[in-house]
């Protein structure tokens, strides 16, 4: 059994769902690639900055 | 009223000049992750596509999550038909006794997700594959 830190499995969400995203989303290849990085960067950055916000909500 | 399929012109020729049983990647990409996509000769998508639900899959399992079984209730029948949508890796997964029977620490209910997400994320591309087959979708 693997035990990843939730910030990893959030990266390893990130980059399994943009690839799928990026390629069936979009028509040509680097609008592809162009779509899956902006996917990867709305899952990381939404994850860390809400992330943030619960921290500040909790305090 | 029928609407009339949309075909992209884009797709050119090759799309509509295709033979045979146009469902076939449709059902081959659920079945297999990336199938679809490779009889279409669409290799570097295809394998990206498998590397990625095929890789999701098995985080999911290693993470111990959860192969639905039976639906219990209405949210067991959602992971249930997410599950579905891995196609030949959750026959196997049950199969093989794969997964865990219930879900007992915070790491195994992210790789129940893993899986139900692989499952759906399988299900776009097999559609996308059918797509591309049509010439809804540029080839």
């Amino acid at each position: 059994m693997i035990n990843p830190s939730h910030f990893t499995a959030v990266v390893l969400f990130a980059l399994f769902v943009s690839i799928v995203f990026g390629i069936t989303m979009r028509d040509t290849p680097r609008r592809m690639v162009r779509y899956g990085l902006y996917c990867f960067a709305m899952f990381c950055g939404s994850a860390i900055v809400l992330s943030w916000v619960m921290f500040l909500i909790a305090r | 009223m029928a609407t009339p399929p949309i075909r992209n012109t884009a797709a050119g020729p090759q799309a509509g000049s295709q033979s045979g049983f146009v469902y076939l990647p449709l059902i081959a990409g659920w079945l297999i992750p990336g199938a679809g996509h490779f009889l279409l000769r669409k290799w570097y998508r295809g394998a990206l596509l498998a590397a990625s639900i095929i890789g999701m899959f098995a985080l999911g399992l290693a993470m111990q999550g959860k192969l639905y079984a039976s639906a219990h209730d209405i949210l067991d029948l959602l992971g249930l038909v997410g599950d579905l949508g891995n196609g030949l890796l959750y026959i196997i997964g049950r199969a093989g006794g794969l997964g865990a029977d219930s879900v007992q620490v915070t790491v195994a209910d992210w790789g129940t997700r893993f899986i139900v997400v692989a499952g759906m994320l399988n299900v776009i591309a097999a559609i996308d594959a059918h797509n591309l087959r049509t010439g809804r979708k540029a080839l």
